[in-house]
């Protein structure tokens, strides 16, 4: 078992024909992902990896039932890809386009309103895997293995090294996802822990989280109020240097909240165990 | 992009907000001869960061001999680790109210808000913690931008309502600045209210989203370019890299913000300081290898580098190969301790090793090593 996708899964990407998507489909589909075809405007009615390519979203999905969505377009054409995904019903949006601008994502979050049953991950993010069975975006299949870990972050590279860490231990993986590191982007550190939560297959949680805004305080009151998991916090930022910040709005909005400090102080709050180095996880976790 | 506060304002003045005249001066002549032209005015340091009032970087100055004077004081300070390069000298107002009116991003909401107050100026942010309901607050649809009847209930709600019409006006312009100008953080404290009833902006900050510089060519070209900065960070935004100066003497390189800033935590855990953050992002190709280290290679404090790097479908051989003819390129003489991973990451230590590069088996033994060989070095300067 796992969160958000499984074997059945039926996925396309965005962007199919594109360098990183034709690149990340091919390890994909390599790793047994239900990849059922792709989106190109212009390049409807073609083939490529051996999986037909259609000009619009919603032509993708009413031929191939697809679900979910893997998006590998532009930061100028992503936002669009999103939303044109959610209004063509699919229900798992992997956005891993980075640099998209924050007002574009503040009108996609807005759009996405009106389909409450469309997830977005990301965007700039490496997506999700449950190692063994599928995964949507770029993380390595060979750093993760099938378990019962459920992994949640917000980095990329990191997501991979305490994925490593985590297999070369034994300890294996139900689901493996990362939210992205933008400052307005679609689930939440609480809306994926608590998918973990109802998912029988997961018993244990590593959340990786990083300074600035509040999801991770918001996550770990939510693990205070009660969790069956056992879980291991890491906030990567501890000696960053304070930001040369500018006016005082941010400040008004955050007030203390946002250090590493105040991160590993609300899991410690919660009863998490908090890692101060990615070593120490697999330790703390057994 | 944070624009300073002359440059705020010139972009304020486009959207059709009324900013007091004034002058931007580099020398304290400079700022004699705009006293001369305009009268009484505030000279003011030009730094990209808030707080500059209360660490003395704005004077008033009735006569030109005054703003000399005022400049020569200010120019140069630091403040919160900012040079001043140059004041900006503008006409005094005569103040019968401050109001407080700022756009910013709220992550928490995933949206613009809005806030106003009556009680503007420098202590906006102990206003906030202390009486929040004091701040009126909206979240104007990302869409259409704010209703007229929505900033009607918010002027009220902030204790404006006798200032009406004219406000709101003004609030839809700066408003204009997020979707127009991507924008996020739009600020005007203080919103000066004259004894003659015009409605100005005694200050303005302004952040353009860095991920929207290429729809925002106009405001890139003409305010992109740092005036003064920090030589390897304005070194690095030239070769398009993630870097930013730290106070330590050991350069860092990882791929990715949230290993590259673990990796700065490793270090200090090691008892060393890092000189810098430097992510290189996905992958570790050689052209992108050499540019960061030669940056960070320019720092003469930089005794040592420590290279953190995560190869999820990178090739640990070619990262070894490039990284050695880069160190090769720059005749680089210093410790390089390097943690790579990836596929053949064991070829990769092999050539490393053959090399003269220390491969560090994992994150926290590599920043162990680099601190026990850079506290053996000799200082190179």
């Amino acid at each position: 078992m796992s969160i958000l996708l499984d074997a059945s899964t039926r996925v396309i990407v965005q962007g199919i024909t594109g360098r990183e998507g034709s690149f990340h489909a091919e390890q994909m589909l390599a790793m047994g992902t239900k990849l059922v075809g792709g989106t190109s405007p212009g390049k409807g009615g073609s083939t490529h990896l051996g999986l037909p390519v259609f000009n619009t979203a919603y032509d993708a999905v009413t031929a191939t039932g697809a679900t979910a969505s893997g998006i590998f377009v532009p930061p100028a054409f992503a936002p669009d890809a999103i939303m044109e995904a959610a209004a063509a019903g699919v229900t798992l949006i992997a956005c891993i386009t980075e640099g998209i601008p924050i007002q574009d994502m503040i009108r996609v979050k807005d759009f996405l309103r009106g389909y409450p049953s469309a997830r977005l991950i990301g965007p700039n993010c490496p997506g999700l895997i449950t190692p063994g069975v599928a995964k949507i975006g770029i993380i390595p299949a060979r750093i993760t293995r099938p378990g019962t870990v459920g992994l949640v972050s917000r980095s990329g590279t990191l997501t991979y090294e305490v994925g490593s860490a985590l297999s070369a231990a034994g300890m294996g993986q139900s689901t493996i996802v990362g939210i992205g590191g933008d400052p307005v982007l679609g689930l939440t550190f609480s809306d994926v822990i608590a998918l973990f939560e109802a998912d029988p297959a997961t018993d244990r949680l590593v959340v990786i989280g990083e300074i600035g805004g509040s999801d991770e305080e918001r996550a770990a009151e939510l693990l205070g109020r009660g969790s069956r998991l056992k879980t291991v916090a890491f906030i990567s930022g501890r000696t960053a240097p304070e930001g040369k910040r500018m006016g005082h709005a941010g400040a008004i909005i955050s007030g203390n909240r946002g250090t590493a400090k105040s991160k590993e102080e609300a899991f410690q709050r919660a009863g998490v165990a908090v890692a101060e180095t990615t070593d120490q996880i697999v330790g703390l976790l057994s | 992009m944070k624009l300073l506060e002359f440059q705020a304002k010139e972009v304020l003045a486009s959207l059709g907000i009324s900013i007091p005249p004034g002058r931007v001066a580099r020398t304290p002549d400079e700022a004699a001869e705009a006293c001369s032209a305009l009268g009484p005015v505030a000279v003011k340091a030009q730094v990209p960061v808030g707080g500059r009032g209360k660490a003395g970087g704005i004077k008033l100055a009735s006569t030109p001999e005054e703003a000399r004077r005022a400049a020569e004081q200010i120019i140069g300070m630091d403040i919160k680790g900012f040079r001043v390069p140059l004041v900006y000298c503008e006409a005094a107002l005569e103040i019968a109210r401050e109001i407080y009116l700022g756009f910013t991003v709220d992550r928490d909401a995933r949206a613009n808000i809005l806030m106003l107050s009556s009680k503007g100026g420098m202590d906006i942010e102990q206003v906030a913690s202390e009486s929040p309901d004091s701040i009126a607050r909206l979240y104007p649809n990302p869409w259409r931008g704010p209703l007229g009847f929505e900033l009607n209930a918010l002027v009220f709600q902030a204790g404006l309502g006798e200032l009406g019409r004219p406000l709101m006006a003004m609030i839809k312009k700066l408003y204009r600045a997020i979707p127009e100008l991507d924008a996020v953080t739009a600020e005007i404290n203080p919103l000066v209210v004259t004894r003659t009833g015009e409605i100005i902006a005694g200050d303005a900050k302004l952040e353009i989203d860095d991920n929207a510089t290429w729809r925002q060519q106009d405001l890139d070209r003409i305010y992109g370019s740092a005036i003064e900065g920090d030589p390897y960070e304005v070194e690095a935004k030239k070769r398009g890299l993630t870097y930013v100066s730290l106070d330590g003497d050991i350069g860092i390189i990882g791929n990715g913000a949230g290993l590259c800033m673990s990796t700065l935590d490793l270090v200090q855990r090691a008892g060393g300081q890092a000189a810098n953050f430097c992510d290189i992002g996905g992958g570790a190709r050689a052209e992108v290898v050499e540019n960061a280290l030669g940056v960070i290679l320019m720092n003469p404090r930089v005794k040592g580098v420590l290279m953190n790097v995560f190869g999820g479908i990178t090739r640990g051989d070619e990262v070894a190969r490039g990284l050695v003819t880069a160190r090769d390129n720059l005749k680089m003489k210093l410790p390089l301790v390097v943690r790579m991973s990836g596929t053949k990451e064991e070829e990769g230590r092999a050539i490393l090793k053959a090399n003269g590069i220390e491969p560090g088996a994992n994150a926290w033994e590599a920043a162990q090593k680099i601190v026990e060989l850079t506290r053996a070095a000799a200082p190179r300067s």
